[in-house]
């Protein structure tokens, strides 16, 4: 297994966002994680990447303990993300943002006083290809459209060797053409090996991408299989329609 | 005569620009709302001041001004670590507090309120600077190599790390990123540069005491970055003639001394007031106070 999820425990308040939730990740497969509003999707991830401290469970990826890493460790061991919102770096250009994705020396800042590392602009402009973003290099993040933000999310997410994507909506809001686009390219990723798991609130898109999907609700895996499976399982109908 | 006073007004200058600069780099670049830097400042001041009376060479002590206000800006950012924006500033603005009470009861090494008297001129192999127009081209000497290097660092990848982490801490430690060294590497160079700062203001003066690094100091050091643009290299070397320069005119119109000082503040807030309402950004900036 590339990630493993183990009984993970996490509560706010009297809230309980993840009830001994576990999974487990294939390599090499496209995995969705579907559930309604508030059902511990983000924080599940939040605590795989950390950005969450868990009560109790484990993460291991690799066959490695994950859970005690830093947020920055754990993209450090070959997991990307992106997030429900588009966060990217208002006062930074497309070609910053992929810079930073990409560059390993920018945080010696002796070699940077010293030596002035420059950027490789052949390896930028192949990962802004790869995900279809035409822009010249000097936009703004804040000048591109709403469609082109997730773009260039996604094309920061994966412009470092990575070996584990997870992606959180990563077609929520777009148009029918670029949610098109964003398949393609994650059919692509997945076919060249990656390993992706996301979570999505559109079905098309997640019965005719996924391989396996798990299913949460009120923080809890209700059901999990295949698309087709999944499409009519009972307690999954229950989730979303409120019987 | 009146060369004198210019030249005076230029070695402020040229200090206060090495000052603002690093603060610059701390709150503009990174995003570190820190209150506290005219600690650094001090530390720098004094630093250099007690090591010139112990007979160590202008340049070390210079040097490790420096590197103590930048250990100081460490210190400041770990202990801080788990705060943001106005905790991270009240916190900040008590190291200043606490700045300023060490150096006033910390006797036997600052001679508290009676202050540091007789601090030697610096003397640049073997030569000692002695007037004031020396002191002037030594001050912007150091100027124009504190701004190569603080130019060198903005403009490179760790100056886009700062940038980054500025706008998104979050965003930037899901790509791999270490916020907490990049921030505390931050604080290290403005305070690095701000104890320099400090070093050349005391060995101009002669004279330091723990008022001369009061926290209400970070007002002017603050209104500088604000009018000069948040996070704009040009602006901020501008802003600083135009605030030093400004109150300077008041002493044209014969007000009383005991209402110059005042006269000050209130030229200051009147600027700064005008430029938050028609310029928030200050007249070179390209990124949000916020």
């Amino acid at each position: 297994m590339t990630l493993t999820v183990s009984k993970i425990k996490k509560h706010f308040g009297g809230i309980h966002a993840l009830d001994n939730c576990s999974l487990e990740i294939p390599e090499g497969k496209i995995i969705a994680i579907i559930g309604p509003n508030g059902s511990g999707k983000s924080t599940l991830f939040h605590t795989i990447s950390r950005l969450i401290q868990k009560d109790s469970g484990n993460v291991t990826f690799k066959g490695k303990n994950i859970s005690d890493l830093e947020t920055y460790q754990i993209h450090k061991q070959g997991i990307a993300r992106t997030f429900q919102e588009v966060r990217l770096f208002k006062n930074l250009t497309i070609k910053d943002h992929i810079a930073i994705a990409l560059s390993n020396e920018d945080e010696k800042l002796i070699n940077n006083i010293l030596v002035h590392p420059k950027g490789d602009d052949k390896q930028i402009k192949d990962s802004l290809s790869l995900v279809g973003l035409e822009k010249p290099g000097e936009t703004f993040a804040t000048d591109l459209s709403y469609g082109q933000r997730k773009l260039l999310d996604l094309a920061v997410a994966i412009a470092k060797p990575h070996t584990l994507l997870m992606l959180d909506e990563p077609v929520a809001g777009v148009n029918p053409q670029l949610r098109k686009q964003i398949k393609t390219i994650l059919l692509k990723l997945n076919k060249d090996g990656e390993t992706i798991v996301l979570i999505e609130h559109d079905m098309n898109f997640v019965m005719d991408l996924a391989d396996y999907v798990y299913v949460l609700d009120e923080g809890k895996v209700i059901a999990k299989g295949k698309p087709k499976d999944i499409q009519n399982n009972k307690k999954v109908l229950n989730a979303y329609l409120g019987e | 005569m009146i060369e004198n006073y210019l030249m005076h007004l230029m070695i402020l200058i040229g200090i206060y620009i090495i000052l603002v600069q690093g603060y610059n780099i701390a709150l503009g670049y990174a995003g570190l709302l820190n209150l506290g830097h005219i600690a650094f400042f001090g530390i720098g001041a004094y630093t250099s001041a007690i090591l010139s009376k112990m007979g160590v060479p202008f340049f070390i002590g210079f040097i490790l001004g420096g590197i103590i206000a930048a250990i100081f800006g460490y210190f400041l950012v770990y202990s801080t670590r788990k705060l943001k924006g106005d905790y991270l500033a009240l916190a900040t603005l008590g190291f200043s507090f606490v700045f300023t009470s060490i150096m006033l009861n910390w006797k036997s090494l600052t001679r508290g309120p009676l202050g540091i008297p007789g601090i030697m001129k610096p003397s640049v192999f073997g030569v000692i600077i002695k007037s004031n127009f020396e002191y002037m081209i030594f001050v912007w000497i150091i100027l124009l190599v504190c701004l190569y290097i603080m130019w060198r660092i903005i403009k490179s990848p760790f100056g886009r790390l700062m940038e980054a982490v500025r706008d998104d801490e979050t965003g930037l430690k899901v790509l791999g990123k270490n916020t907490f060294a990049i921030k505390y590497k931050a604080m290290m160079i403005s305070a690095f540069f701000g104890g320099l700062a400090g070093s050349l203001f005391a060995h101009y003066l002669s004279y330091i005491d723990p008022n001369t690094f009061y926290l209400m100091e970070i007002i002017l050091v603050l209104t500088i970055v604000i009018i000069g643009g948040v996070a704009s290299f040009k602006g901020t070397i501008i802003a600083t003639f135009i605030i030093i320069l400004i109150p300077e005119f008041l002493r044209l119109l014969s007000i009383p001394s005991s209402i110059l000082g005042p006269s000050r503040q209130i030229l200051y807030s009147l600027i700064l007031l005008i430029i938050l309402i028609y310029k928030p950004r200050g007249i070179f900036g390209r990124v949000d106070l916020t």
